[in-house]
């Protein structure tokens, strides 16, 4: 018996993704009562849902290895830039209350201006400069929102 | 008349000074942002919410209308005169309208797209004026069992005009149900999925899934496809049409006008829907078919008329039934929570000067953007020079801080951050996005429903059946599902999605 191949990756693994996404909700639902479908408990229509997906994902995954599925490969993954940018707003939340608005903006800009494959220190440090300039005067004080502006230890 | 008494209502609200000036500061916001490539109006939208925050309730939609229309007509200058769909409702004017200004007729492809929209804009108008009443009307009879029915044919549809395969389409929205379940059960007091982080308590907000997944994850996407602008480089002059480009746009902009407006109520519909209808329509009457793709003008006319009446008329589903029919509305159900709105039926009975004088600013915001587009074209051309390397960090700032801003937290930065890696994974596997957040937005809704539905019939499934609306509703969804499966239709819809 032959296995059967992978045809359409990316259906599968889109399908593999629904399953999963199912499984998890399904098993952490165990933990609230179903009650009946008079007076359903808060576990009744998570599992209802979740079994739903588990048939969509399972469908998707058969419906890509089946003999008519045309061959698809998984596309490439930028990793890189994925981290940097997802790195910048990580960087931004953890220092916005340590370093203040100005400090956070500067770790941000910089950071994600790594992402782009024209990256200059000096193109990013200018653009650091425009932009913090520009959200001090819109957000801090032309519409007042509430933002430390300077690190915590100034204050 | 009931009409023009309701339309009098809302042009003395829309024309208040203060509610003029937001209207234009949206529309202007919005055009700014929107002509910007790859930010269409989700991103503009969800970037410049924090601006209304401090607002009035009635003066915070009427910016949020403005920034919606602006960053449409903003999208369909970049889809002009650079190739590149600002979103996916001007994907079809880049055909015609891009070799309309290689020809030296760039000025001429621009007035056509703002006098179709603002026509379609002014009709769409008046549609939206006399059908509220009917409509809200036929809401207040709706029970449970309807309202679940309803959603449901909305939800079905969305998925039916999302692109990818159908069935990962509905998936994706049972994803986003499931993930509208965080947060505390309402009937009982339960803690569901929130693991114990107080922040979770409230659900999971919109706002930092949707700029997540359209604001981030679309940046490393952007940055990976290193493709450079192509820009026209003459000098945008001449805008007016020659009476030749009249004769054959009018008869488009009617056309189009129309289609847009009644694919715009439907649930799913909207925009995208209307303007690719509109281009296959035009081509089909045309008696010239193979001027189409080298700059016809009929190209521009009816899918920018027809998209600007959709987008319009796609308020009416959600401000008469509660049911948002696309993305862009189901942000305006996040923008109205935040002010405590609560969108459907009641707000036009609750709140008559907010729901009329939102629709009146409409069509102020129309006339307004005619006014600041056509005159200052060149202007919003020049943003267009700016290299994408000094633009993307300036968008992430903007996301990063109207994310804080939501409720002045970092969480809610995290959580943004979260999900741009699961956008990634989305774009990735060439998963719809947009059902998604429609699960996300309706599901709470849904379940509510679903429960009361099932108490009032003391468990009894067929209830949905018996009841004359809630079945028809269902069985619509029933036959959209399947003719989606039928393989020639399923075909067609391929090839009209895909982008």
């Amino acid at each position: 018996m032959t296995r059967p191949t992978i045809r359409d990756q990316r259906a599968f693994a889109s399908g593999a993704l629904f399953l999963a996404f199912a499984i998890f909700f399904f098993v952490t639902a165990l933990n609230y009562p179903a009650g009946t479908a008079a007076r359903m408990g808060p576990g009744y229509f998570p599992r209802l849902l979740a079994i739903a997906l588990a048939a969509i994902g399972l469908a998707v995954m058969l419906g890509a290895v089946r003999r008519t599925a045309q061959r698809q490969a998984s596309q490439s993954w930028d990793i890189n830039g994925l981290a940097w940018v997802t790195g910048s707003v990580v960087l931004f939340a953890c220092l916005l209350f340590p370093l203040g608005l100005v400090g956070a903006l500067f770790v941000l800009i910089v950071v994600s201006s790594r992402a782009s494959p024209e990256f200059t220190w000096t193109g990013a440090l200018a653009n650091a400069a425009v932009l913090i300039a520009l959200c001090l005067l819109v957000f801090v004080y032309g519409l007042g929102l509430k933002l430390p502006v300077w690190p915590a230890l100034l204050d | 008349m009931d009409l023009f008494h309701n339309l009098a209502i809302g042009f003395s609200t829309a024309a208040q000074p203060a509610n003029l000036l937001y209207a234009f500061l949206g529309c202007l916001l919005g055009t700014l942002i929107g002509v910007l490539p790859g930010l269409g109006p989700l991103a503009t939208i969800a970037m410049l919410l924090p601006i209304t925050y401090a607002l009035q309730p009635d003066s915070a939609l009427i910016m949020l209308a403005g920034i919606y229309y602006g960053a449409q007509y903003g999208g369909s200058t970049t889809a002009i005169v650079v190739n590149l769909p600002g979103e996916s409702s001007s994907v079809v004017t880049t055909i015609d309208g891009y070799q309309m200004a290689k020809q030296g007729r760039a000025g001429v492809a621009l007035s056509t797209a703002a006098i179709g929209s603002f026509f379609a804009g002014c009709v769409a108008t008046l549609a939206l004026a006399a059908l509220a009443g009917p409509l809200t009307a036929t809401a207040l009879l709706f029970g449970p069992k309807e309202f679940f029915a309803l959603m449901i044919l909305g939800l079905i549809l969305a998925s039916v005009l999302s692109s990818g395969p159908f069935i990962e389409g509905i998936g994706m929205v049972v994803v986003g149900m499931l993930l509208s379940l965080v947060g505390t059960d309402l009937s009982t007091g339960t803690q569901r999925f929130a693991f114990g982080i107080p922040q979770l308590f409230d659900g999971l907000d919109f706002v930092p899934l949707a700029m997540g997944i359209f604001g981030f994850a679309e940046i490393v996407k952007n940055l990976e496809q290193d493709d450079k602008l192509s820009l026209v480089t003459q000098k945008i002059a001449n805008l007016f049409p020659t009476r030749e480009d009249f004769r054959r746009m009018i008869p488009a902009m009617l056309r189009g006008t129309t289609l847009g407006t009644l694919l715009g109520v439907l649930p799913g519909g909207g925009a995208v829907l209307s303007s690719f209808a509109s281009y296959t329509l035009e081509k089909k009457l045309s008696k010239h078919p193979e001027q189409f793709g080298k700059g016809a003008i009929e190209g521009v006319a009816g899918p920018e008329s027809a998209n600007n009446a959709g987008a319009q008329t796609s308020f009416i589903p959600l401000l008469t039934l509660g049911v948002p029919s696309n993305v862009v509305m189901a942000l305006m159900v996040g923008a109205m929570n935040i002010h405590n709105i609560q969108p459907g039926p009641e707000v036009m009975t609750k709140n008559p000067t907010l729901f009329w004088g939102l629709i009146a600013s409409m069509w102020v915001g129309n006339l307004m953007l005619l006014i600041l587009n056509l005159p200052l074209v060149g202007l919003w051309v020049k943003l267009l020079t700016i290299p994408y390397r000094y633009l993307f960090p300036a968008i992430m700032v903007f996301c990063s801080i109207g994310v804080y801003s939501i409720n002045g937290g970092t969480f809610e930065v995290y959580e943004a951050a979260v999900f741009c890696v699961f956008g990634y994974v989305l774009i990735k596997l060439q998963l719809p996005a947009a059902p998604l957040l429609l699960g996300l937005v309706l599901g709470p809704a849904i379940e509510e429903n679903f429960r009361r539905a099932m108490v009032l019939s003391r468990g009894d499934v067929s209830v949905f059946l018996t009841s004359p609306l809630s079945a028809t509703l269902l069985a619509a969804a029933g036959i959209a599902v399947i003719l989606i499966m039928l393989p020639t239709i399923r075909s067609r819809r391929e090839e009209a999605l895909q982008e």
